[in-house]
Protein backbone atom coordinates (compact mmCIF):
# COMPACT_ATOMS: atom_id res chain seq x y z
CA UNK A 1 0.00 0.00 0.00
CA UNK A 2 1.27 3.49 -0.85
CA UNK A 3 1.47 5.24 2.50
CA UNK A 4 2.43 8.67 3.71
CA UNK A 5 3.54 9.11 7.30
CA UNK A 6 2.94 12.54 8.85
CA UNK A 7 4.48 13.52 12.18
CA UNK A 8 2.64 16.01 14.36
CA UNK A 9 3.50 17.70 17.63
CA UNK A 10 1.19 19.04 20.32
CA UNK A 11 2.38 22.58 21.10
CA UNK A 12 1.21 25.69 22.90
CA UNK A 13 -1.15 27.46 20.50
CA UNK A 14 0.55 30.17 18.47
CA UNK A 15 -1.78 32.84 19.86
CA UNK A 16 -0.89 32.19 23.50
CA UNK A 17 1.32 34.76 25.17
CA UNK A 18 4.28 32.80 26.51
CA UNK A 19 5.25 33.22 30.15
CA UNK A 20 8.31 31.81 31.88
CA UNK A 21 7.80 30.14 35.27
CA UNK A 22 9.00 32.28 38.19
CA UNK A 23 11.47 29.56 39.25
CA UNK A 24 13.08 29.59 35.76
CA UNK A 25 12.36 25.87 35.33
CA UNK A 26 10.36 26.19 32.14
CA UNK A 27 7.53 27.86 30.28
CA UNK A 28 3.99 27.79 31.69
CA UNK A 29 2.03 25.19 29.73
CA UNK A 30 -0.61 24.33 32.34
CA UNK A 31 -4.06 25.67 31.53
CA UNK A 32 -3.05 27.15 28.16
CA UNK A 33 -4.55 26.25 24.80
CA UNK A 34 -2.71 23.49 23.00
CA UNK A 35 -2.85 22.84 19.26
CA UNK A 36 -1.33 20.88 16.44
CA UNK A 37 1.94 22.59 15.48
CA UNK A 38 0.91 24.80 12.51
CA UNK A 39 3.66 23.50 10.23
CA UNK A 40 2.51 19.94 10.95
CA UNK A 41 -1.04 20.83 9.94
CA UNK A 42 0.41 21.95 6.62
CA UNK A 43 2.25 18.61 6.42
CA UNK A 44 -0.98 16.71 6.96
CA UNK A 45 -2.87 18.86 4.44
CA UNK A 46 -0.23 18.10 1.81
CA UNK A 47 -0.46 14.37 2.50
CA UNK A 48 -4.24 14.49 2.23
CA UNK A 49 -4.06 16.34 -1.08
CA UNK A 50 -1.61 13.79 -2.45
CA UNK A 51 -3.99 11.01 -1.42
CA UNK A 52 -6.98 12.84 -2.91
CA UNK A 53 -5.09 13.09 -6.21
CA UNK A 54 -4.75 9.30 -6.15
CA UNK A 55 -0.99 9.27 -5.59
CA UNK A 56 -1.25 7.68 -2.14
CA UNK A 57 -3.62 5.19 -0.57
CA UNK A 58 -3.25 5.82 3.15
CA UNK A 59 -2.24 8.72 5.38
CA UNK A 60 -0.92 7.80 8.83
CA UNK A 61 -0.45 10.47 11.43
CA UNK A 62 1.92 9.95 14.36
CA UNK A 63 2.67 11.91 17.51
CA UNK A 64 5.11 11.44 20.37
CA UNK A 65 4.17 12.66 23.83
CA UNK A 66 1.84 12.28 26.79
CA UNK A 67 -1.70 10.88 26.57
CA UNK A 68 -3.04 14.38 25.85
CA UNK A 69 -1.52 14.16 22.35
CA UNK A 70 -4.45 11.98 21.43
CA UNK A 71 -6.62 15.12 21.25
CA UNK A 72 -4.41 16.50 18.50
CA UNK A 73 -4.29 13.11 16.77
CA UNK A 74 -8.12 13.06 16.77
CA UNK A 75 -8.07 16.52 15.17
CA UNK A 76 -5.82 15.11 12.46
CA UNK A 77 -8.12 12.13 11.95
CA UNK A 78 -11.00 14.58 11.60
CA UNK A 79 -9.00 16.48 8.98
CA UNK A 80 -8.83 13.23 7.02
CA UNK A 81 -5.94 11.05 8.17
CA UNK A 82 -6.83 7.34 7.98
CA UNK A 83 -5.26 6.20 11.24
CA UNK A 84 -3.13 7.46 14.08
CA UNK A 85 -0.13 6.24 16.03
CA UNK A 86 0.50 7.64 19.49
CA UNK A 87 3.95 6.99 20.92
CA UNK A 88 3.55 7.41 24.66
CA UNK A 89 6.27 9.48 26.32
CA UNK A 90 6.03 11.77 29.31
CA UNK A 91 9.49 13.32 29.43
CA UNK A 92 11.38 15.66 27.15
CA UNK A 93 11.85 14.14 23.70
CA UNK A 94 14.88 15.63 22.00
CA UNK A 95 14.77 15.84 18.19
CA UNK A 96 17.32 13.05 17.77
CA UNK A 97 15.17 10.76 19.92
CA UNK A 98 12.06 11.81 17.98
CA UNK A 99 13.90 10.96 14.76
CA UNK A 100 14.82 7.51 16.12
CA UNK A 101 11.19 6.88 17.07
CA UNK A 102 9.98 8.02 13.65
CA UNK A 103 12.54 5.73 12.02
CA UNK A 104 10.99 2.79 13.89
CA UNK A 105 7.56 3.84 12.62
CA UNK A 106 8.98 4.12 9.11
CA UNK A 107 10.38 0.59 9.34
CA UNK A 108 7.00 -0.65 10.53
CA UNK A 109 4.79 1.20 8.04
CA UNK A 110 7.09 1.44 5.00
CA UNK A 111 5.83 4.83 3.75
CA UNK A 112 7.05 6.18 0.40
CA UNK A 113 6.96 9.67 1.86
CA UNK A 114 7.33 11.19 5.32
CA UNK A 115 6.09 14.76 5.73
CA UNK A 116 6.87 16.82 8.83
CA UNK A 117 6.62 20.48 9.72
CA UNK A 118 9.88 22.38 9.21
CA UNK A 119 9.96 23.32 12.89
CA UNK A 120 7.80 23.16 15.98
CA UNK A 121 6.83 26.59 17.25
CA UNK A 122 7.71 25.73 20.87
CA UNK A 123 11.37 24.65 20.72
CA UNK A 124 11.99 26.19 17.26
CA UNK A 125 14.65 23.51 16.73
CA UNK A 126 14.05 22.64 13.07
CA UNK A 127 15.95 19.35 13.35
CA UNK A 128 13.73 16.27 13.40
CA UNK A 129 13.07 15.87 9.66
CA UNK A 130 16.72 16.26 8.73
CA UNK A 131 17.78 13.83 11.47
CA UNK A 132 15.23 11.24 10.36
CA UNK A 133 16.46 11.52 6.77
CA UNK A 134 20.06 11.00 7.96
CA UNK A 135 19.24 7.95 10.09
CA UNK A 136 17.04 6.51 7.30
CA UNK A 137 19.79 7.30 4.76
CA UNK A 138 17.20 8.85 2.49
CA UNK A 139 16.85 12.29 0.81
CA UNK A 140 15.53 15.33 2.60
CA UNK A 141 13.75 18.29 1.07
CA UNK A 142 13.26 20.84 3.82
CA UNK A 143 11.24 24.09 3.90
CA UNK A 144 9.07 22.94 0.98
CA UNK A 145 6.72 25.37 -0.75
CA UNK A 146 5.77 23.05 -3.63
CA UNK A 147 5.80 19.27 -3.98
CA UNK A 148 5.34 17.46 -7.28
CA UNK A 149 5.40 13.66 -7.32
CA UNK A 150 6.49 11.88 -10.47
CA UNK A 151 6.65 8.09 -10.15
CA UNK A 152 9.52 7.15 -7.88
CA UNK A 153 10.79 10.74 -7.68
CA UNK A 154 9.66 14.01 -6.21
CA UNK A 155 10.45 17.51 -7.34
CA UNK A 156 10.39 19.86 -4.38
CA UNK A 157 10.64 23.65 -4.37
CA UNK A 158 12.24 24.96 -1.19
CA UNK A 159 12.14 28.40 0.40
CA UNK A 160 15.79 29.29 0.94
CA UNK A 161 17.56 32.53 1.81
CA UNK A 162 18.42 33.18 -1.84
CA UNK A 163 14.86 32.63 -3.07
CA UNK A 164 13.42 29.35 -4.31
CA UNK A 165 15.51 26.23 -4.82
CA UNK A 166 14.26 23.14 -6.61
CA UNK A 167 15.56 19.66 -5.81
CA UNK A 168 14.79 16.30 -7.32
CA UNK A 169 14.80 13.46 -4.82
CA UNK A 170 14.34 9.71 -5.13
CA UNK A 171 11.52 8.26 -3.05
CA UNK A 172 11.18 7.38 -0.27
CA UNK A 173 12.17 10.73 1.15
CA UNK A 174 11.52 13.14 4.00
CA UNK A 175 9.87 16.48 3.23
CA UNK A 176 9.49 19.30 5.75
CA UNK A 177 6.90 21.98 5.10
CA UNK A 178 7.14 25.74 4.94
CA UNK A 179 4.21 28.12 5.41
CA UNK A 180 3.22 28.64 1.82
CA UNK A 181 2.97 25.00 0.78
CA UNK A 182 -0.78 25.02 1.29
CA UNK A 183 -3.57 26.29 3.49
CA UNK A 184 -4.89 23.55 5.77
CA UNK A 185 -8.60 22.77 5.62
CA UNK A 186 -11.00 23.40 8.46
CA UNK A 187 -12.38 20.46 10.36
CA UNK A 188 -16.14 19.98 9.98
CA UNK A 189 -18.33 18.72 12.80
CA UNK A 190 -19.44 15.46 11.11
CA UNK A 191 -15.76 14.65 10.51
CA UNK A 192 -15.06 15.04 14.22
CA UNK A 193 -17.74 12.42 14.90
CA UNK A 194 -16.33 10.10 12.23
CA UNK A 195 -12.81 10.56 13.57
CA UNK A 196 -13.84 8.97 16.87
CA UNK A 197 -14.24 5.66 15.07
CA UNK A 198 -10.92 5.78 13.23
CA UNK A 199 -8.10 3.59 14.58
CA UNK A 200 -5.69 5.16 17.08
CA UNK A 201 -2.96 2.85 18.31
CA UNK A 202 -0.77 3.58 21.30
CA UNK A 203 2.82 2.39 21.30
CA UNK A 204 5.50 2.54 23.98
CA UNK A 205 9.14 3.47 23.60
CA UNK A 206 10.16 0.09 24.98
CA UNK A 207 8.00 -1.76 22.43
CA UNK A 208 9.74 0.26 19.71
CA UNK A 209 13.15 -0.34 21.29
CA UNK A 210 14.08 3.33 21.60
CA UNK A 211 15.78 4.72 24.67
CA UNK A 212 14.59 8.14 25.82
CA UNK A 213 17.92 9.77 26.53
CA UNK A 214 17.99 13.44 27.38
CA UNK A 215 21.44 14.74 26.59
CA UNK A 216 20.81 18.47 26.58
CA UNK A 217 20.24 19.80 30.07
CA UNK A 218 17.83 22.74 30.08
CA UNK A 219 19.50 24.64 32.88
CA UNK A 220 17.33 27.74 33.09
CA UNK A 221 14.56 29.64 31.31
CA UNK A 222 14.29 33.42 31.21
CA UNK A 223 12.05 35.96 29.56
CA UNK A 224 13.79 37.86 26.77
CA UNK A 225 15.16 41.33 27.46
CA UNK A 226 12.44 43.92 26.83
CA UNK A 227 12.97 46.83 24.50
CA UNK A 228 12.36 50.21 26.07
CA UNK A 229 9.17 51.86 24.97
CA UNK A 230 9.96 54.53 22.42
CA UNK A 231 8.59 57.90 21.43
CA UNK A 232 5.92 58.98 18.97
CA UNK A 233 6.56 61.67 16.40
CA UNK A 234 3.84 63.67 14.69
CA UNK A 235 4.97 63.74 11.07
CA UNK A 236 7.61 62.82 8.51
CA UNK A 237 9.66 65.95 9.19
CA UNK A 238 9.91 65.19 12.90
CA UNK A 239 10.80 61.57 12.09
CA UNK A 240 13.68 62.65 9.88
CA UNK A 241 14.87 65.12 12.51
CA UNK A 242 14.74 62.44 15.22
CA UNK A 243 16.69 59.94 13.14
CA UNK A 244 19.28 62.60 12.29
CA UNK A 245 19.69 63.44 15.98
CA UNK A 246 20.32 59.74 16.68
CA UNK A 247 22.99 59.73 13.97
CA UNK A 248 21.00 57.27 11.88
CA UNK A 249 20.67 59.43 8.78
CA UNK B 1 41.58 21.87 27.62
CA UNK B 2 41.29 23.74 24.37
CA UNK B 3 38.23 23.57 22.17
CA UNK B 4 38.75 22.55 18.58
CA UNK B 5 35.98 24.08 16.53
CA UNK B 6 35.00 23.22 12.98
CA UNK B 7 32.86 25.77 11.15
CA UNK B 8 31.09 24.80 7.94
CA UNK B 9 31.48 27.63 5.44
CA UNK B 10 28.42 28.89 3.61
CA UNK B 11 29.25 30.21 0.16
CA UNK B 12 27.98 30.46 -3.41
CA UNK B 13 31.05 28.99 -5.07
CA UNK B 14 32.69 32.39 -5.55
CA UNK B 15 32.36 34.21 -2.22
CA UNK B 16 31.99 33.38 1.43
CA UNK B 17 28.58 34.23 2.88
CA UNK B 18 28.84 36.79 5.73
CA UNK B 19 27.13 34.27 8.03
CA UNK B 20 30.41 32.37 8.22
CA UNK B 21 32.27 35.35 9.72
CA UNK B 22 29.54 35.55 12.37
CA UNK B 23 30.03 31.89 13.22
CA UNK B 24 33.73 32.69 13.73
CA UNK B 25 32.82 35.35 16.31
CA UNK B 26 30.55 32.88 18.11
CA UNK B 27 33.30 30.24 18.03
CA UNK B 28 35.87 32.73 19.33
CA UNK B 29 33.66 33.27 22.41
CA UNK B 30 34.26 29.64 23.40
CA UNK B 31 37.22 29.51 25.82
CA UNK B 32 40.56 28.45 24.29
CA UNK B 33 39.04 28.12 20.84
CA UNK B 34 41.12 26.83 17.96
CA UNK B 35 39.04 27.56 14.87
CA UNK B 36 39.02 25.67 11.59
CA UNK B 37 36.76 26.47 8.64
CA UNK B 38 35.88 23.78 6.13
CA UNK B 39 35.12 24.99 2.61
CA UNK B 40 33.41 22.31 0.55
CA UNK B 41 33.17 23.26 -3.11
CA UNK B 42 33.82 22.01 -6.61
CA UNK B 43 36.74 24.44 -6.65
CA UNK B 44 37.47 25.88 -3.26
CA UNK B 45 40.47 28.20 -3.72
CA UNK B 46 38.67 31.56 -3.92
CA UNK B 47 36.32 30.94 -1.01
CA UNK B 48 39.08 29.29 1.04
CA UNK B 49 41.26 32.38 0.74
CA UNK B 50 38.39 34.56 2.00
CA UNK B 51 37.92 32.17 4.92
CA UNK B 52 41.64 32.23 5.67
CA UNK B 53 41.53 36.02 5.97
CA UNK B 54 39.06 35.95 8.86
CA UNK B 55 40.74 36.90 12.14
CA UNK B 56 40.78 34.12 14.70
CA UNK B 57 40.80 31.29 12.17
CA UNK B 58 43.87 29.07 12.29
CA UNK B 59 43.13 26.48 9.63
CA UNK B 60 41.04 26.24 6.49
CA UNK B 61 40.25 22.85 5.03
CA UNK B 62 39.40 22.87 1.33
CA UNK B 63 37.31 19.86 0.35
CA UNK B 64 36.95 19.70 -3.40
CA UNK B 65 34.49 17.32 -5.02
CA UNK B 66 32.27 17.67 -8.11
CA UNK B 67 29.20 16.98 -5.94
CA UNK B 68 29.98 20.14 -3.97
CA UNK B 69 29.15 22.41 -6.91
CA UNK B 70 25.79 22.87 -5.16
CA UNK B 71 25.85 22.42 -1.42
CA UNK B 72 23.09 19.95 -0.60
CA UNK B 73 22.61 18.61 2.91
CA UNK B 74 22.38 15.01 1.76
CA UNK B 75 25.73 15.08 -0.05
CA UNK B 76 27.56 17.47 2.24
CA UNK B 77 26.60 15.99 5.62
CA UNK B 78 28.58 12.73 5.24
CA UNK B 79 31.67 14.75 4.30
CA UNK B 80 31.37 17.02 7.33
CA UNK B 81 30.68 14.06 9.60
CA UNK B 82 33.80 12.34 8.27
CA UNK B 83 35.91 15.39 9.12
CA UNK B 84 34.33 15.99 12.54
CA UNK B 85 36.21 13.31 14.49
CA UNK B 86 38.95 15.40 16.13
CA UNK B 87 36.75 18.44 16.78
CA UNK B 88 34.94 19.28 20.02
CA UNK B 89 32.42 21.60 18.33
CA UNK B 90 30.92 21.62 14.82
CA UNK B 91 29.12 24.85 13.97
CA UNK B 92 27.19 26.22 11.02
CA UNK B 93 25.08 29.34 10.53
CA UNK B 94 21.39 29.36 11.37
CA UNK B 95 20.54 30.28 7.80
CA UNK B 96 18.49 28.00 5.56
CA UNK B 97 21.82 26.44 4.50
CA UNK B 98 22.87 25.61 8.06
CA UNK B 99 19.40 24.71 9.28
CA UNK B 100 19.11 22.17 6.48
CA UNK B 101 22.61 20.74 6.87
CA UNK B 102 23.59 20.69 10.53
CA UNK B 103 20.89 18.38 11.96
CA UNK B 104 21.83 15.84 9.30
CA UNK B 105 25.46 16.12 10.43
CA UNK B 106 24.42 15.84 14.08
CA UNK B 107 22.40 12.68 13.44
CA UNK B 108 25.31 11.07 11.56
CA UNK B 109 27.51 11.86 14.58
CA UNK B 110 24.83 10.61 17.02
CA UNK B 111 24.96 14.01 18.73
CA UNK B 112 22.08 16.25 19.76
CA UNK B 113 22.10 19.70 18.16
CA UNK B 114 21.86 23.10 19.80
CA UNK B 115 19.97 25.35 17.35
CA UNK B 116 20.24 29.14 17.12
CA UNK B 117 23.05 29.75 19.62
CA UNK B 118 22.70 33.41 20.67
CA UNK B 119 25.30 33.47 23.47
CA UNK B 120 28.19 31.34 24.67
CA UNK B 121 28.52 30.86 28.44
CA UNK B 122 31.21 28.18 28.35
CA UNK B 123 32.44 25.41 26.06
CA UNK B 124 29.43 23.34 27.13
CA UNK B 125 26.81 25.97 28.00
CA UNK B 126 24.88 28.10 25.50
CA UNK B 127 21.81 30.30 25.36
CA UNK B 128 19.17 30.06 22.65
CA UNK B 129 15.72 31.53 21.97
CA UNK B 130 12.58 29.37 22.00
CA UNK B 131 8.89 30.12 21.45
CA UNK B 132 9.65 32.69 18.74
CA UNK B 133 12.08 34.44 21.06
CA UNK B 134 9.55 34.79 23.88
CA UNK B 135 11.78 32.77 26.18
CA UNK B 136 15.52 32.18 26.36
CA UNK B 137 16.81 28.80 27.51
CA UNK B 138 20.30 27.99 28.75
CA UNK B 139 21.33 24.59 27.39
CA UNK B 140 24.16 22.52 28.78
CA UNK B 141 25.86 19.38 27.50
CA UNK B 142 28.05 17.02 29.51
CA UNK B 143 31.74 17.91 29.59
CA UNK B 144 33.53 15.97 26.88
CA UNK B 145 30.43 15.54 24.70
CA UNK B 146 30.70 16.78 21.14
CA UNK B 147 28.64 19.91 20.41
CA UNK B 148 26.87 20.40 17.09
CA UNK B 149 25.16 23.75 16.78
CA UNK B 150 23.80 26.44 14.54
CA UNK B 151 24.69 30.06 15.22
CA UNK B 152 22.00 32.73 15.32
CA UNK B 153 23.76 35.18 13.03
CA UNK B 154 21.85 38.25 14.27
CA UNK B 155 23.47 37.77 17.70
CA UNK B 156 27.08 38.07 16.54
CA UNK B 157 29.13 40.65 14.66
CA UNK B 158 31.14 39.43 11.71
CA UNK B 159 34.77 38.58 12.52
CA UNK B 160 37.25 41.10 11.13
CA UNK B 161 39.50 40.31 8.20
CA UNK B 162 43.27 40.57 8.17
CA UNK B 163 44.06 37.06 9.37
CA UNK B 164 46.17 34.59 7.46
CA UNK B 165 45.21 31.03 8.26
CA UNK B 166 46.87 28.11 6.53
CA UNK B 167 44.79 26.57 3.74
CA UNK B 168 45.16 22.86 3.17
CA UNK B 169 43.35 20.49 0.88
CA UNK B 170 41.56 17.74 2.72
CA UNK B 171 40.40 14.49 1.22
CA UNK B 172 37.34 12.99 2.75
CA UNK B 173 36.50 9.35 3.00
CA UNK B 174 32.73 9.47 2.75
CA UNK B 175 30.10 7.81 0.62
CA UNK B 176 28.26 10.54 -1.24
CA UNK B 177 24.68 9.57 -2.12
CA UNK B 178 23.17 10.21 -5.55
CA UNK B 179 19.55 10.22 -4.37
CA UNK B 180 19.28 14.01 -4.10
CA UNK B 181 19.88 16.26 -7.11
CA UNK B 182 20.00 20.01 -7.53
CA UNK B 183 17.67 21.29 -10.24
CA UNK B 184 17.65 25.07 -10.03
CA UNK B 185 17.61 28.13 -7.81
CA UNK B 186 15.73 31.31 -8.59
CA UNK B 187 18.37 33.99 -8.76
CA UNK B 188 16.53 37.17 -7.86
CA UNK B 189 19.52 39.42 -8.47
CA UNK B 190 19.25 42.92 -7.17
CA UNK B 191 21.62 45.82 -6.67
CA UNK B 192 20.19 46.48 -3.23
CA UNK B 193 22.03 45.53 -0.05
CA UNK B 194 21.49 42.00 1.21
CA UNK B 195 18.65 41.79 3.71
CA UNK B 196 20.61 39.70 6.20
CA UNK B 197 23.60 41.99 6.43
CA UNK B 198 22.23 45.44 5.54
CA UNK B 199 22.67 48.19 8.12
CA UNK B 200 19.33 49.69 7.07
CA UNK B 201 16.15 47.82 6.22
CA UNK B 202 12.81 49.16 4.97
CA UNK B 203 10.10 46.58 5.46
CA UNK B 204 6.49 46.48 4.30
CA UNK B 205 3.33 44.73 5.42
CA UNK B 206 -0.13 43.95 4.23
CA UNK B 207 -1.20 47.58 4.43
CA UNK B 208 0.73 48.22 1.21
CA UNK B 209 -2.26 46.59 -0.47
CA UNK B 210 -0.71 45.30 -3.70
CA UNK B 211 2.55 44.17 -5.26
CA UNK B 212 2.61 47.37 -7.32
CA UNK B 213 2.20 49.58 -4.27
CA UNK B 214 4.84 47.54 -2.42
CA UNK B 215 7.32 48.10 -5.25
CA UNK B 216 6.46 51.73 -5.83
CA UNK B 217 6.23 52.84 -2.21
CA UNK B 218 8.98 50.84 -0.53
CA UNK B 219 11.67 50.52 -3.14
CA UNK B 220 11.94 54.25 -3.72
CA UNK B 221 12.43 54.90 -0.03
CA UNK B 222 14.85 51.97 0.28
CA UNK B 223 16.92 53.38 -2.59
CA UNK B 224 17.04 56.80 -0.95
CA UNK B 225 18.35 55.22 2.24
CA UNK B 226 20.60 52.62 0.61
CA UNK B 227 18.50 50.10 2.50
CA UNK B 228 17.58 46.48 1.93
CA UNK B 229 13.90 45.64 1.53
CA UNK B 230 12.06 43.25 3.83
CA UNK B 231 8.47 42.12 4.23
CA UNK B 232 6.09 40.69 6.79
CA UNK B 233 4.69 37.21 6.37
CA UNK B 234 1.29 38.71 5.49
CA UNK B 235 2.83 40.69 2.63
CA UNK B 236 4.63 37.62 1.29
CA UNK B 237 1.55 35.42 1.66
CA UNK B 238 -0.46 38.02 -0.26
CA UNK B 239 2.10 37.93 -3.07
CA UNK B 240 3.32 41.51 -2.63
CA UNK B 241 6.92 40.39 -2.10
CA UNK B 242 8.98 37.23 -2.76
CA UNK B 243 9.61 34.75 0.07
CA UNK B 244 13.29 35.63 0.46
CA UNK B 245 12.27 39.02 1.83
CA UNK B 246 10.27 37.60 4.75
CA UNK B 247 11.45 38.73 8.17
CA UNK B 248 10.38 36.84 11.30
CA UNK B 249 10.32 33.57 13.20
CA UNK B 250 10.12 31.51 10.05
CA UNK B 251 11.85 33.95 7.74
CA UNK B 252 15.03 35.92 8.29
CA UNK B 253 16.23 37.07 11.69
CA UNK B 254 18.05 40.36 11.18
CA UNK B 255 19.92 42.95 13.22
CA UNK B 256 20.23 46.16 11.21
CA UNK B 257 21.15 49.55 12.69
CA UNK B 258 17.85 50.95 11.42
CA UNK B 259 14.65 49.01 10.74
CA UNK B 260 11.67 50.89 9.30
CA UNK B 261 8.43 48.89 9.53
CA UNK B 262 5.81 50.30 7.19
CA UNK B 263 2.23 49.11 7.41
CA UNK B 264 3.29 46.15 9.57
CA UNK B 265 1.06 45.48 12.59
CA UNK B 266 3.78 43.56 14.43
CA UNK B 267 2.71 39.97 15.11
CA UNK B 268 4.95 38.22 17.67
CA UNK B 269 6.29 36.06 14.85
CA UNK B 270 7.45 39.19 13.00
CA UNK B 271 8.88 40.92 16.08
CA UNK B 272 11.13 37.94 16.79
CA UNK B 273 12.91 38.67 13.52
CA UNK B 274 13.77 42.27 14.39
CA UNK B 275 14.44 42.24 18.15
CA UNK B 276 18.14 42.81 17.61
CA UNK B 277 17.70 45.86 15.40
CA UNK B 278 19.35 48.86 17.04
CA UNK B 279 16.56 51.30 16.19
CA UNK B 280 13.07 50.32 15.10
CA UNK B 281 10.84 52.87 13.38
CA UNK B 282 7.16 52.06 12.87
CA UNK B 283 4.79 53.79 10.50
CA UNK B 284 1.23 52.56 10.79
CA UNK B 285 -2.23 54.08 10.64
CA UNK B 286 -3.38 52.03 13.65
CA UNK B 287 -1.95 53.68 16.76
CA UNK B 288 -2.78 50.56 18.78
CA UNK B 289 -0.77 48.19 16.55
CA UNK B 290 1.63 45.97 18.56
CA UNK B 291 4.57 47.19 16.48
CA UNK B 292 4.49 50.40 18.52
CA UNK B 293 5.26 48.37 21.67
CA UNK B 294 8.76 47.70 20.37
CA UNK B 295 9.32 50.73 18.15
CA UNK B 296 11.87 53.31 19.28
CA UNK B 297 10.19 55.88 17.08
CA UNK B 298 6.56 55.61 16.05
CA UNK B 299 4.56 57.61 13.55
CA UNK B 300 0.81 57.09 13.31
CA UNK B 301 -0.61 58.00 9.93
CA UNK B 302 -1.31 57.08 6.34
CA UNK B 303 1.78 55.51 4.85
CA UNK B 304 0.76 56.58 1.34
CA UNK B 305 1.12 60.19 2.43
CA UNK B 306 4.05 59.76 4.81
CA UNK B 307 6.38 57.78 2.55
CA UNK B 308 6.39 60.25 -0.39
CA UNK B 309 6.91 63.04 2.14
CA UNK B 310 9.84 61.12 3.69
CA UNK B 311 11.35 60.57 0.27
CA UNK B 312 11.07 64.29 -0.47
CA UNK B 313 12.72 65.21 2.85
CA UNK B 314 15.51 62.68 2.36
CA UNK B 315 16.09 63.89 -1.16
CA UNK B 316 17.06 67.34 0.05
Amino acid sequence: MKRILVGIKRVVDYNVRIRVKPDASGVITEGVKMSVNPFDEIALEEALRIKERGAAEEVIVASIGPADCQQQLRTCLAMGADRALHVQSDGIVEPLVAARILLKLVEREQPFLVILGKQAIDDDNSQTGQMLAALWQRPQATFASKVQLDGDKARVTREVDAGLETLEVDLPAVITTDLRLNEPRYVKLPDIMKAKKKPLETLTLSSLGVEQRQRLKLARFEPPPQRQKGIKVKDAAELVATLKSKGLL
Amino acid sequence: MSSRILIVAEHDGAHLNPSTAKCVTCAAAIPDAEITIVVAAAQAAAVASEAAALKGVTHVLAVEHPSNAHLLAATLAPQIAALAGPFTHVLGPSTTFGKDLMPRVAALLDTPQISDIMAVESATRFRRPIYAGNAIVTVEVDAGAKVVGTVRTASFQAAATGGSAAVEKASVNAEIPAHTRFVSVSAAKSDRPDLQTASRVVSGGRALGSAEAFQKTLYGLADRLGAAVGASRAAVDAGYAPNELQVGQTGKIIAPELYIAIGISGAIQHLTGIKDARTIVAINKDGEAPIFEVADVGLVGDLFQIIPELERLLGN
